[in-house]
């Protein structure tokens, strides 16, 4: 489950995606600056809670569709069901929690903040991902953290083909098997440091009973770092 | 196009000649690549020879077409662009805009002169890929924010700072191309804001990640205009691929305004291969996006902005005459900056090129301070000063735009139309899709 929320039965806003429209929630929940907040009929729609811009707490009853919580700051998202391509795009702060299933691109290109799924993650988990932490608790898709340039992504179950290709300084912590690592993706050992920054991480997703020491760590062998003809192979 | 002095004899005993198929360039980048290895990376845009602007002419005034009195009956030249869905449209008071060049190709003090000599004379300058700096900013009234695949540097608080928001799918210099850094111009400030290690040869991606095709990008500009209230306008840019069918897309994904890139426009780093062989040039690909356009009745309703070597006001004019509603300029506003500077020339020697032909825009050596990151370099371009040689240009640009709008009769330069238009070859003819001088001949649509 979602980290626990401030919330009591009086301070919760409603907003009801049935009577409406999307602008008229999102433009409610990014003028927000605190409080916590219930969507109603989310129906899978697109852009739901994206731009978010301070410390609130929303909770979107239902699925959602395509860049939920995209461009994320500071705000805390969950999700109670699973989220469309995209989800939490470019985070810049901010966690973003989905209790079941996300599409592809998850994460893409987040700068900052926290990435949960609680179920599986779509291919291109963390592509271009630029600084932001993504937990996946069961399997990521293939080609996930594609360029990925910083961050960390933590995988629980699998990872799928060509996990971490072109892979610039992003660091990728996988439990269970890695069908194929993409080019100049290389697993590193597991140093003291690593083990302590996994266990953070995972008591952050809430991980219970999982030890950063049944993970494997890969990462960049960083020999596509300057072009050399040599490595026409990997082009 | 066939060089005349390769056909020649050279050798007045047995008249042996130079080969057609292998020129002397042919040669030299056959033997440069067995040398290094290496694929020729460089800037600007196409060199080859490519039908153009050039091969047009306007009729002018005539018994039954009257002129307007030059400087005294007004010729407007004012464009809004963002009419359809941005509650904050874009006015500017020329139909002459900068491109997108990014910070990290082009040094932070050219990126200052770019928007002081564009806000001066009432247009827009546009970021790149690399981020917004507060150079750019601070100098620019109204500034374009570029959404690339890369994502350098995006945050909502920039997108909520610009003034309008440019999709970049595609440059007429390379579509179908990610970006290139090479690690000389990675520098700690460049690296920082691509949160990318210092000194790599950078290559950003050439699709967008968090979206494939039409109708995620449908769903992508919903998205961005959501974060941004429904304020900003939104530009597509294409390189000019497909540029009939990227328009028609472009405006079903709710564009407000498409941007057409021909293939002349140029690039801070890329494949020579791919600067010269893939895209169609500008003429071709401005007269598709009109057509595509008006065949769903949204010329004038979605704006169009046309760029690729855009030179003159004479260029400007014959592009906005064939529909585009206004134009972008790189090249052009970089040579008004300094760059191709003879005086500059012996500098240029050392580098083994000469004013006119300095093309290593990705190698960070810039003689002129502008495509370069080294410090000593950068100093040396004035942003004050080279941003009022940029105004300069702008106004002549203006002038002359306004000099031909007058003499066919337009009071707006908008009303210039392909009918004040004839083409000088046929196949500019075919591509504008104007009938040939001294015909009714439209390679393609009949007459004669
Ligand atoms: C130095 C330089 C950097 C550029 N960087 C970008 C960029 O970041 N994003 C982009 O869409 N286009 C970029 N371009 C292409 C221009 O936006 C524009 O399409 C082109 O310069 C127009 O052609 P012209 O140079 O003939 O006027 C760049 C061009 C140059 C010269």
């Amino acid at each position: 489950m979602a980290t626990p929320s401030t919330a009591t039965p009086e301070n919760i806003v409603s907003l009801d995606l049935a009577d409406q429209s999307l602008r008229e929630v999102n433009g409610a929940l990014q003028e927000a600056r605190a409080g916590y907040y219930r969507v109603r009929n989310p129906r899978g729609v697109h852009a739901l809670a994206c731009g978010l811009d301070g410390p609130i707490e929303v909770e979107i009853d239902g699925h959602a569709g395509y860049y939920l919580a995209g461009m994320n700051k500071e705000a805390r998202v969950t999700v109670q069901g699973s989220a469309g391509v995209g989800v939490a795009e470019n985070m810049m702060s901010g966690e973003v929690w989905v209790q079941g299933d996300a599409s592809q691109s998850a994460g893409a290109t987040a700068h900052g903040g926290l990435l949960v799924v609680e179920g599986n993650a779509s291919a291109r988990c963390g592509i271009s991902l630029k600084g932001a932490d993504i937990v996946v608790k069961g399997s990521v898709g293939h080609m996930s953290c594609f360029m990925a340039q910083a961050g960390r992504l933590v995988v629980l179950g699998d990872a799928g083909d060509s996990l971490g290709d072109s892979l610039y300084e992003a660091r990728l912590y996988v439990r269970g098997n890695v069908k194929s690592l993409g080019a100049d993706c290389v697993e590193k050992p597991m140093r003291d440091e690593h083990l302590k920054e996994l266990d953070e991480l995972l008591a952050r997703a809430r991980c219970e009973g999982v030890s950063a020491s049944e993970f494997r760590r890969y990462g960049s062998a960083r020999s596509l770092y300057n072009f050399k003809t040599d490595n026409i192979g990997f082009y | 196009m066939s060089d005349q002095s390769n056909d020649r004899i050279i050798d007045q005993t047995w008249g042996q000649r130079l080969s057609h198929s292998f020129d002397p360039y042919s040669i030299h980048e056959i033997r440069r690549a067995a040398a290094t290895g290496l694929y020729r990376i460089r800037g600007y845009g196409a060199k080859r020879v490519l039908p153009t602007f050039d091969d047009l002419v306007f009729l002018g005034a005539s018994i039954s077409r009257y002129p307007l009195e030059g400087y005294r009956e007004a010729c407007d030249t004012s464009v809004t662009l963002g009419t359809r869905f941005a509650k904050k449209p874009i006015e500017l008071k020329i139909p002459i805009t900068i491109a997108g060049m990014s910070f990290g190709s082009l040094s932070a003090n050219a990126k200052e002169s770019l928007g002081r000599g564009a806000t001066e004379v009432g247009t827009s300058t546009t970021t790149g890929d690399g981020g917004m700096t507060q150079e750019e900013r601070g100098h620019s009234k109204t500034l374009v924010y570029q959404y690339l695949p890369s994502r350098y540097g995006m945050n909502p608080d920039d997108l909520r700072r610009a003034d309008a928001i440019e999709v970049v799918v595609g440059q007429g210099a390379k579509p179908g191309g990610g970006g290139m850094l090479l690690g000389q111009k990675i520098t700690e400030r460049v690296a920082k804001m691509r949160t990318l290690p210092q000194g790599i040869d950078q290559r950003s991606a050439c699709r967008h990640p968090d979206w494939t095709g039409p109708d995620d990008l449908a769903i992508k500009i919903q998205e961005l205009r959501e974060i941004t209230a429904w304020e900003k306008p939104i530009y597509i840019k294409i390189g000019a691929a497909r540029p009939y069918y990227d328009t028609l897309l472009a405006v079903k994904a709710g564009a407000d305004v498409v941007v057409v890139d021909g293939m002349q426009g140029a690039t801070a780093a890329t494949q020579e291969c791919f600067i010269e062989h893939v895209g169609i040039p500008t003429l071709a690909a401005v007269k598709e996006a009109v057509r595509a356009l008006k065949g769903i009745d949204m010329h004038r309703r979605v704006q169009l902005i046309v760029s690729g070597g855009i030179r003159s006001g004479a260029d400007v004019a014959k592009a906005l005459a064939m529909g585009a509603d206004a134009v972008a300029i790189g090249t052009a506003a970089l040579v008004a900056l300094g760059d191709q500077d003879p005086a500059l020339e012996a500098e240029y020697e050392k580098l083994g090129t000469r004013a006119g032909a300095y093309e290593d825009w990705q190698a960070g050596d810039d003689p002129a301070g502008i495509t370069t990151q080294r410090p000593e370099l950068m100093a040396r371009l004035d942003p004050e000063k080279a941003g009022r040689r940029l105004a300069n240009y702008l106004r002549v640009l203006t002038l002359e735009l306004q000099t031909l709008a007058r003499a066919n009769g337009k009071s707006h330069v908008h009303n210039l139309e392909p009918a004040d238009l004839r083409a000088l070859t046929i196949e500019a003819a075919a591509m504008a899709g104007v009938p040939l001088a001294g015909t009714d001949w439209v390679p393609g649509q009949g007459g004669f």
